[in-house]
């Protein structure tokens, strides 16, 4: 991308600028604002997640019941998992494709303005929702975040309280994307060809079609959950002639393609991340694009490899264990890529990128075990163990969530102006590394040894580990609060930075003023 | 040459603590059935192959890592695309891949012909018990949580689980089998979904309601085998273990004809007249074992979630009323129908005892015959 | 390098706007009272209000899209988002459907069949459900719901295929009339289409209480009367919802708006109206007729 911009005077034809106070932030179609709101959104529930961990976490840190009944550790198992994957992971990269798809394309806003803060604007309502099933009669949801029949329907009152807010985020999620794939083909600055796109851009476009195609697919899952408990159908029910697995099938061709939107954009931040870093352009773009197209392809025909033990005939179980595998091929092509760009670079290692090797080395780890749950036979053994969490923790917590961190330290300078402390950030980088794996890894040996997952008090022989993960979670968890604080510093003030902010920044969005102007790319640049 | 040295180092670091952590049980069981030993064996070659993966790339990674930093005066580079080494590295993994797919296609297909099988046991769910049937034995029984983990477990108890002898993992009733003999399970569930797992034997398969599952077991070494229910069921999900106790044939044989006797005296009772002070001690233990999970031991269940039973409009109104709900149950609730686990004299022992203790006093009594007639 | 020019297209970017918000307070009021209804307590104030605030805001958020599109304030330009947005929300709703077609097909190939004794699942019959015959259609093996009659494709069914083909082919009429700018038959041709899809809706309520009434087919006919009213039911809230807003475009049509060259909102509304016309053709395949 060798593109600059040459874009200084903003020709706003509608001098409009923010309005003034908080109605600013309820009535603006600005990108940059939504985006805003998006991120301090998600950070603030990936806090209310982390504390539901941590309940799940001190509950285990000793074998018997310690704090909390079985059932209220049910209900913090599968709030946990709702909060952290659609109100906290999801609406961060929401909020990042808003901030900076529009800026890496040279847009003047996205698309459709004024839906765009209706995407927003559904979450507030739909999370209130959604928590404040704690304090209704009955608790909270506790069948976990999978919400598989018949016991999802012993829920009491939340249940149509859960079933309505997974449709309202539902609705956010698909008006989002449209909005994103909208802005994506129908604004990129003259010249900006679809191969020339930052990989970022890149990744989203397609997120935001596994999100078209499967988020509705979830919203027809839990009506019928919906129908099966007050109306009386018999979808999930044998007596009728339905399959409580049937269920399953409907949920995981969501619930696969999922966790990859959980981390597509991730590949693609890092993917801008390590060749700023390297100061040498990404190694293999186009296979990178094609990896990615490959991974969301066959996310849609490995839904059962969650289901194994459930019964299937073995031809389908061969057939899923099959395709699964492969999507090591398209993924590993990935990450020999970001080695290759780092190859024979002039590296530094800034926070951001500190967190870009991270996640390089933590998701492998995770993608790792991945693979050791593909094979079906051995499944049988690991399934709804804690090897499962050890595996979607390593990719979702030092995988999603470290790629987040990575973009906010990369991109936070651009966005207010200032720059973060680096000394901080450092240490930010470090306890989390640490204390991640302390977490995280100890997991891997109790599954394997025998402890099943979503329990509240394990055996005894499992102790040893339970209570170093436990010490890890709380060391992550506070070490997380060192990453509100230095956000919060930077936005306050700190030293001015500049339009290009790193050294080796390519991109459209470095050609912009740190903080960019209110109103970027009325007038689109060229690229030639 | 020094990346070997690095790799091998790695490798050697790696190793030495794994063979530790599988005496401590810290890595999957190799288990007591051919199976069990053939999915170790894809689980530790899995494992190797991401090791040996993980341990190339990443060294090469940090080796660019320590040599190409800008502290270092390298300039960078400008290479940014290779068709011959991203074939290679396509190419490559796809071979691992394959490699690996197809011995465990071949276990899978072995896992599932659960034909010539020499005993059938069924199993079915419960929340949040097993029930176990040899049908063509005539055997029937419910294996629930050992009752001293249960008060262990329970918040507050002030007993250290470590007193416990396998805390969590002990029933009242396991489950037998022959050794050296193909055993097929049929599984099943009353209520929702549950997952039936002894790691030992490599056998996890979910009892789903309306629909039976089957897995076969051939275990080669007598012992006690534990295992607790994988799928999230519940309040009590993690207190659903599992036993099984493999036998030689004689071994089997004498179990089989104890059951057999337990059986016909449990039948005995249910045809005789009981006074109050007998239901009310059988009443006691079954509430404990069946009811208190979710009643509490109390009787004043969880608002919200399960009814209080003291007090109750129920429990204290129509004998009648209260019989029916805990015959059928009711439908749609985890209040489930019991005409099929506990006998008439179980029956009539619950419900008298929760007519006239957990702070009732109705003071009137159930016989196993009102029982039958009400079946 | 970039240049950047002035005569460059410039992108029509809305003011600061409260709509959205109150869609997402409306909404959330009309879900709330919903759930306190199934809940067992009185929601239906929550869910007037919430409903009432619904449509203020659409009529409002909606007006202010058209008095910008009769300004003249879209070009070429905004008409790109808003085709792109149409087309991949019609696309959402596909997957939605599919979600529904999937049980059906599910129902019918795998979970009926099994509950049977097909395939592998010789053992759930045997010992679950012995005297249960798997014939499509069937309220499973418990018979849930009673005895009942399907519902047959070549009676009412058959016309409402008739009706929503010919709807298919007015809209396409008003289509022409618009481009050729005939004013009247525009009007014509929509007022039949709205026509014609009000009728396949009183048709259809009129099918549902013959099924409640004579043939005892419900919700509660097992799997059965679980899919044929998911399927149908989602699709007749899809004709009403397209009827209403082809409503919105003939009264549009009437008081003089869109020009030959510059009709979006006309084509959504076609758009999305053979969208659910495809989907009956599906429904009246696989519901209806296999
Ligand atoms: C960000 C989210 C994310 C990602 C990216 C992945 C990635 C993968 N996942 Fe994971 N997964 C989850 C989130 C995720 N998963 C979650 C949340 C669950 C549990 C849900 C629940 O039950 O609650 C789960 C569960 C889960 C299961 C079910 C386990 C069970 O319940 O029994 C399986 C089984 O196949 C699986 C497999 C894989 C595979 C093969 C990949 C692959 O994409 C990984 C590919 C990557 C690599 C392999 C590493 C890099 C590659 C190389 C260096 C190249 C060379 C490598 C080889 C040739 C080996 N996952
Ligand atoms: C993106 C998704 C995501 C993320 C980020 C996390 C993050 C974490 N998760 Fe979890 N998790 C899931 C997705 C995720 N998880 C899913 C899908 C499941 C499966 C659920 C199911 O079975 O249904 C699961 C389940 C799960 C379990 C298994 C529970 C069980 O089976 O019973 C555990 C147990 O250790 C766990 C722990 C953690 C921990 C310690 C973190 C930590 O990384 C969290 C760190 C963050 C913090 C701790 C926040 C900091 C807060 C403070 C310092 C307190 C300050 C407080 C205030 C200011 C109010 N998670
Ligand atoms: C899995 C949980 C569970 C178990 C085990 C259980 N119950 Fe219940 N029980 C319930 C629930 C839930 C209800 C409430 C049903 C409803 O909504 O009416 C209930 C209701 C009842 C009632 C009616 C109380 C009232 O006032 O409505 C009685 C009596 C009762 N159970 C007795 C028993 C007996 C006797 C046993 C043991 C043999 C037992 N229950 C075991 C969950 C359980
Ligand atoms: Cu039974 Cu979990
Ligand atoms: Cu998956």
């Amino acid at each position: 991308m060798n593109a600059q911009a040459v874009q200084h005077a903003d020709h706003d034809h509608h001098d409009h600028g923010p309005a003034k106070g908080w109605m600013r932030w309820l009535t603006t179609t600005n990108h940059k604002d939504i985006g805003t709101l998006y991120l301090w959104f998600s950070l603030l529930m990936f806090f209310v997640g982390g504390t539901m961990a941590l309940v799940i976490r001190a509950e285990l840190f000793q074998p018997g019941l310690q704090l909390v009944q079985p059932e209220f550790f049910n209900q913090m198992t599968t709030m946990h998992a709702l909060v952290m994957i659609f109100l906290a992971v999801m609406p961060a990269f929401v909020g990042l494709a808003n901030w900076m798809i529009p800026l890496m394309i040279g847009a003047p806003d996205m698309a459709l303005p004024r839906m765009n803060n209706w995407s927003f604007w559904i979450l507030p309502f739909a999370s209130t929702m959604l928590i404040s099933t704690l304090f209704v009669d009955g608790g909270a949801p506790a069948g976990g975040w999978t919400m598989y029949p018949p016991l999802v329907l012993q829920t009491g009152a939340a249940f149509p309280m859960l079933i309505f807010s997974v449709h309202l985020l539902g609705i956010s999620s698909i008006m989002g994307s449209i909005n994103i794939i909208a802005t994506i083909m129908n604004l990129r600055a003259p010249g900006m060809t679809y191969m020339k796109m930052p990989l970022f851009v890149w990744t989203w476009f397609i997120t935001a079609y596994l999100l078209i195609a499967t988020m509705p697919v979830l919203a027809g899952a839990v009506t019928m959950l919906l129908t099966d408990k007050y109306f009386g159908t018999s979808f999930f029910n044998a007596a009728g002639g339905g399959d409580p697995v049937m269920f399953q099938h409907i949920f995981w061709f969501f619930g696969h393609p999922e966790v990859y939107i959980l981390i597509l954009p991730a590949f693609g931040i890092v993917s801008q991340i390590i060749p700023t870093f390297a100061r040498k352009p990404l190694f293999g773009y186009s296979s990178m694009v094609y990896a990615t197209a490959s991974i969301a392809f066959l996310s849609f025909i490995v839904w059962a490899h969650h289901m194994f033990t459930v019964g299937m005939p073995v031809a389908a179980e061969v057939f899923f264990m099959m395709a699964t595998m492969l999507i090591a091929v398209p993924t590993g092509v990935k990450v020999f890529n970001w080695v290759s760009t780092m190859w024979k670079g002039a590296m530094t290692f800034e926070t951001p990128m500190l967190f870009a090797i991270g996640f390089v080395v933590m998701f492998s780890i995770g993608g790792f075990s991945g693979l050791m749950l593909a094979i079906a036979p051995a499944d049988f053994q690991y399934h709804d163990t804690y090897f499962v969490v050890a595996h979607f923790h390593y990719v979702l917590v030092p995988g999603a969530v470290f790629a987040i961190m990575a973009s906010v330290y990369y991109w936070l300078p651009k966005w207010c102006g200032h720059m973060y402390d680096e000394k901080l950030g450092q240490i930010h980088f470090w306890l989390s590394a640490i204390f991640v794996n302390v977490l995280f890894f100890p997991q891997h040996f109790i599954g394997l040894a025998g402890m099943p997952r979503r329990i509240p008090d394990y055996a005894v022989q499992f102790a040893d580990f339970n209570m170093i993960s436990s010490i890890g979670a709380f060391g992550f968890g506070f070490s997380q609060l060192m990453f509100a604080y230095i956000v919060i510093k930077a936005v306050r003030g700190g030293k001015q930075a500049t339009d290009q902010v790193w050294e080796g920044a390519q991109g459209l969005e470095w050609t912009l003023s740190s903080p960019p102007p209110y109103h970027s790319f009325s007038v689109q640049p060229h690229i030639k | 040459m020094k990346r070997k040295h690095i790799a091998g180092a790695l490798v050697a670091a790696l190793l030495s603590p794994l063979s530790a952590w599988a005496d401590w049980g810290m890595n999957m069981p190799r288990g007591v059935t051919e199976l069990s030993e053939e999915i170790y064996g894809l689980h530790m070659a899995a494992f190797w192959v991401c090791v040996v993966i993980g341990v190339v790339v990443f060294g090469a990674m940090f080796y660019s890592i320590l040599k190409h930093r800008k502290s270092l005066g390298v300039k960078p580079a400008t290479f940014h695309e290779s068709t011959t080494v991203e074939i290679i590295w396509t190419v490559i993994p796809v071979i691992i891949l394959v490699s690996l797919a197809i011995p465990a296609a071949q276990a899978l297909v072995k896992m599932e012909d659960s034909s010539n099988s020499e005993l059938t046991i069924q199993v079915t769910g419960h929340q949040w018990k097993w029930q176990y049937e040899y049908p063509e034995q005539g055997i029937k029984f419910m294996s629930v949580l050992g009752s001293k983990s249960r008060e262990a477990s329970a918040l507050g108890s002030g007993i250290a689980p470590g007193s416990v002898e396998h805390y969590l993992l002990e029933v009242d009733n396991p489950v037998v089998v022959p050794v050296g003999k193909k055993v097929r399970f049929l599984f099943t569930s009353n209520d929702v979904i549950h997952s039936w797992w002894v790691p030992d034997l490599a056998v996890k398969k979910d009892a789903i309601p309306g629909f039976i599952n089957d897995m076969w077991v051939k275990v080669e070494k007598p012992g006690t085998y534990r295992g607790q229910c994988t799928e999230l069921c519940g309040k009590d999900h993690g207190f659903m273990p599992i036993n099984v106790v493999a036998m030689d044939d004689a071994g089997f044989q004498a179990w089989v004809d104890e059951q057999k006797a337990a059986a016909a005296a449990a039948a005995d009772d249910s045809n005789r007249v009981w006074t109050q002070d007998e239901l009310m001690a059988k009443g006691e233990t079954i509430y404990k074992s069946t009811c208190a999970a979710c009643h509490q031991a109390s009787g004043a269940g969880i608002p919200g979630a399960f009814p209080a039973l003291t007090g109750s409009a129920i429990t204290t109104g129509d004998l009648k009323g209260h019989v029916d709900i805990v015959l059928h149950g009711k439908a749609g609730t985890a209040m489930q129908a019991f005409s099929s686990q506990l006998s008439d004299a179980d029956i009539a022992a619950v419900v008298t005892y929760e007519r006239n203790a957990l702070g009732n006093s109705v003071g009137d009594m159930a016989q196993p015959a009102d029982i039958k007639a009400m079946r | 390098m970039a240049s950047s020019s002035n005569d460059a297209p410039h992108y029509y970017v809305p003011h600061q706007t409260i709509w959205p918000f109150m869609m997402s307070v409306g909404l959330t009021g009309l879900v709330l009272g919903f759930i306190h209804y199934l809940n067992g307590d009185s929601g239906t104030f929550l869910m007037l209000a919430g409903a009432g605030l619904l449509i203020y805001t659409l009529f409002r958020w909606f007006g202010e899209v058209i008095s910008e599109s009769e300004g003249r304030q879209y070009g070429k330009w905004e008409d790109g988002s808003f085709r792109l947005g149409m087309s991949w929300f019609i696309f959402s709703e596909v997957m939605f459907f599919a979600a529904f077609f999937g049980a059906l097909f599910y129902a019918r190939t795998l979970s009926v069949p099994w509950l049977g004794g097909a395939g592998e699942e010789a053992e759930t019959h045997n010992l679950l459900w012995n005297t249960y015959q798997a014939i499509w259609p069937t309220n499973g093996p418990a018979d849930v719901g009673g005895e009942f009659e399907a519902m047959p494709a070549w009676g009412l069914p058959a016309i409402n295929t008739l009706l929503l083909l010919s709807s298919g082919a007015t809209v396409t009429w008003a289509h022409h009339a618009l481009k050729a700018n005939n004013r009247q038959h525009l009007i014509y041709g929509l007022a039949a289409t709205v026509g014609l899809g009000f009728l396949f809706v009183i048709l259809q309520a009129v099918e549902y209480s013959h099924a409640y009434h004579e043939m005892n087919l419900t919700l509660h006919s097992g799997i059965y009367g679980s899919t044929f009213y998911m399927l149908t039911g989602f699709h007749g809230m899809h004709v009403t919802l397209g009827a209403i807003i082809l409503t919105v475009v003939l009264f549009r049509a009437i008081k003089g708006h869109f020009t030959p060259q510059n009709h979006f909102a006309f084509e959504a509304a076609a758009w999305y109206w053979h969208f659910v016309d495809v989907v009956w053709l599906g429904l009246f395949i696989f519901v209806y007729w296999l």
